[in-house]
């Protein structure tokens, strides 16, 4: 009996072993191939194409890119800028919104809440959106047509106000006893009360905002003001963007530049630190969920 | 369970994803004790609008900058759906273009356009519903019975880590393996001394890369829903079992699937209500503009977007988001409706 019941879990643990390794690896597989590609010889790849693992090793591409660094340096600030002016401004603004849904004798809260959560089931669509923005606000090829429509998102709004909910009444009760006025128990003590959730989607706005490309492709012309995602995708999509935001500033003539190489060693600059930093940003997450999840 | 979940909202632009996890989020959300919110409801209703704005001043002016945001961004922009029955004039705007009534449904319909981009939306949709979710329930299984924590970990990790990179890498992946001239795939098939296959002209074997990359992206963090779900069965389930004899399997088969069961069908229910939407950064980031593969590619949102940026048909493109729009608000209802039915305190509202 007992052996019969050790056989079956190896037999489980074996399948298991090896499913969940294949899976892991098909997840793992595209990072390696671009990697692999990234270190190739371009002769190599015209020659032969891309291949599991380089066949005549080379750092010729990341030479290039790193001779001429201008494009990608621009498009690393202008990213980093709108993510930390837009991750900062919507958390301010969704953490107040969500604090004042969260206040029980806050009488209009359900109305509000579901003013907020009705733009999540039915929109006008992209079109009058894009009318909106760009014919009336006059945003088109400005840092706020990046900024602005990733700012508050009204999921991230009913999020906090349930991560905030959390808070015991009473504190706020003894507060306001004490004088305190409604802005200052939030900054004073709701704020700090709710590092967790703050966290949380703190980091859903940024992740928002380095992975965004969409915004950059319907408004903005000017490349000094593409953002990394964005620059990546012009990059992939032709060549001659390649050659001329690139090469094109090398004495090189169009017959030496890497291309192929090249379009894989920007993905992987452009890509590396989001990879690097998030076994710690997931970290942050799961510190989130544990603390929250106490409310369930 | 509601901040595990919120670990798992899918960050993106809002008007594209209809994720079924940002559903389920919202149905924590928004369910509440109904008792409590009709006596509050009815406290404040005595008092009326200007009691009250003056009693919390500050808060409603706190609530002010989202109320506005919300009011620029979905609400007006909600006019502009007048231009779906319009042909539309640039000099025109708004109120200047001629009205056409429905003609830009009936071309889209007669063309058979819009039958051909909803019969796409929704098969991709089921595609990726049926194959997401029982990917994630194998691997969320067999992540919560194997030994060992740190291959555990080490493994979630990698799962997880593609639902952080950006969709335009996604199409660098694409187009490293599948390009014509040199990809990963016809390098293979060189080497193995095999005819080249030109992906780029052929529609066929993009439903399965295209599946394939949304199984890629979503896996690990699907798996964790249905990870958490089964952390939640008691371990006294178990323990029982295995004094009645039964091993792995059996257990598996006779207490793990069937309490999934509720977790498996409401997040089916809620993907279906999102049935319409299509994921747009996918699709458009791997396929773009070849119009060789549009025939079994091309989405409602692929379409809405390029009758904005290439063919400057702004009726017809505002015709299509709306059928989308207005057909998969229905969708939620009747969904919504079906959930409270059944088990009420997982309705959205």
């Amino acid at each position: 009996m007992k052996i019969k019941i050790e056989g079956a879990t190896i037999v489980f643990n074996a399948l298991g072993y090896t499913l969940i390794t294949l899976l892991a690896l098909f997840c793992l597989l595209p990072f390696w191939l671009i990697i692999a590609g990234s270190f190739t010889s371009e002769v190599t790849i015209l020659q032969e194409g891309f291949n599991l693992f380089p066949k005549v090793f080379s750092l010729e591409a990341y030479r290039v890119v790193f001779s001429t660094p201008g494009q990608i340096e621009r498009a690393y600030a202008v990213t980093i800028g709108i993510t930390a002016v837009g991750s900062f401004l919507g958390l301010f603004f969704v953490s107040m919104a969500g604090y004042v849904l969260a206040r029980k004798d806050f009488v209009y809260r359900n109305a509000m809440s579901f003013l907020i959560y009705f733009t999540t089931l039915f929109s006008g669509g992209l079109i009058p959106w894009y009318i909106m923005i760009t014919k009336y606000l006059h945003m088109k090829d400005s840092y706020l047509a990046l900024i602005l429509p990733l700012m508050i998102g009204a999921w991230n709004i009913i999020l906090m106000k349930n991560f905030m909910k959390s808070i015991p009444d009473s504190i706020i009760e003894s507060a306001q006893i004490d004088g305190a006025g409604d802005f200052l128990i939030y900054w004073k003590l709701v704020l700090p009360l709710s590092t967790p959730g703050l966290a949380t989607i703190g980091l859903f706005i940024a992740l928002a905002y380095w992975n965004d490309w969409f915004n950059a492709a319907v408004f903005i012309n000017t490349d000094t003001k593409f953002p990394l995602q964005f620059l990546l995708y012009k990059i992939l999509a032709s060549a001659e963007v390649l050659r001329s935001r690139i090469v094109g500033n090398l004495s090189l003539s169009n017959m030496e530049a890497p291309t192929e190489t090249l379009k894989m060693a920007v993905a992987v600059i452009v890509t590396g630190p989001i990879v690097f930093l998030y076994p710690f940003l997931q970290k942050y997450f799961v510190k989130g969920l544990t603390v929250g999840a106490v409310k369930g | 369970m509601l901040s595990l979940v919120a670990y798992l909202q899918l960050p993106g632009h809002p008007r594209f994803h209809y994720d079924y996890v940002a559903f389920i989020n919202r149905a924590y959300g928004m369910t509440r004790s109904p008792g409590r919110r009709e006596i509050e409801v009815k406290v404040g209703a005595k008092r009326g609008f200007w009691y009250e704005l003056n009693k919390s001043k500050v808060l409603f002016l706190m609530i002010l900058p989202v109320l506005l945001y919300f009011l620029i961004f979905n609400y007006i922009p909600m006019v502009g759906i007048y231009y779906a029955f319009t042909r539309f004039d640039f000099n025109g705007g708004l109120f200047g273009s001629p009205f056409v009534g429905w003609d830009n449904f009936k071309f889209l319909f007669q063309s058979g356009t819009l039958t051909q981009l909803i019969k796409n939306t929704v098969l991709y949709n089921i595609a990726f519903i049926l194959l997401g979710n029982v990917l994630q329930i194998v691997t969320a299984v067999f992540l919560s019975q194997i030994p060992g924590k740190v291959y555990k970990r080490v493994a979630q990790t990698v799962m997880f880590l593609p639902h952080f990179i950006s969709w335009v890498l996604v199409g660098a992946f694409s187009y490293q393996m599948f390009n014509s001239d040199n990809g990963v795939v016809n390098t293979l098939l060189k080497e193995l001394a095999h005819p080249t296959y030109d992906f780029y002209l052929q529609p066929e074997p993009w439903k399965y890369i295209i599946t394939g990359f949304y199984i890629w992206k979503t896996l690990g963090y699907g798996a964790v829903i249905y990870l958490a779900a089964i952390m939640s069965i008691s371990d006294e389930y178990y323990e029982a079992a295995r004094i009645d004899g039964a091993n792995v399997f059996q257990q598996i088969r006779h207490i793990t699937l069937p309490l999934l069961v509720p977790t498996f069908v409401l997040l089916i229910l809620f993907s279906l209500g999102g049935i319409l939407k299509g994921q747009f950064d996918l699709f458009y980031q791997i396929i773009g503009g070849n119009g060789m593969l549009y025939n079994a590619t091309d989405i409602l949102d692929t379409y809405v977007f390029r009758s904005l940026t290439v063919n400057f048909d702004i009726g017809m493109g505002t015709a299509a988001g709306l059928f989308q729009s207005f057909f998969g608000f229905l969708l939620v209802l009747v969904v919504n409706f079906i959930i409270k039915k059944t088990r009420e305190d997982y309705a959205l509202f």
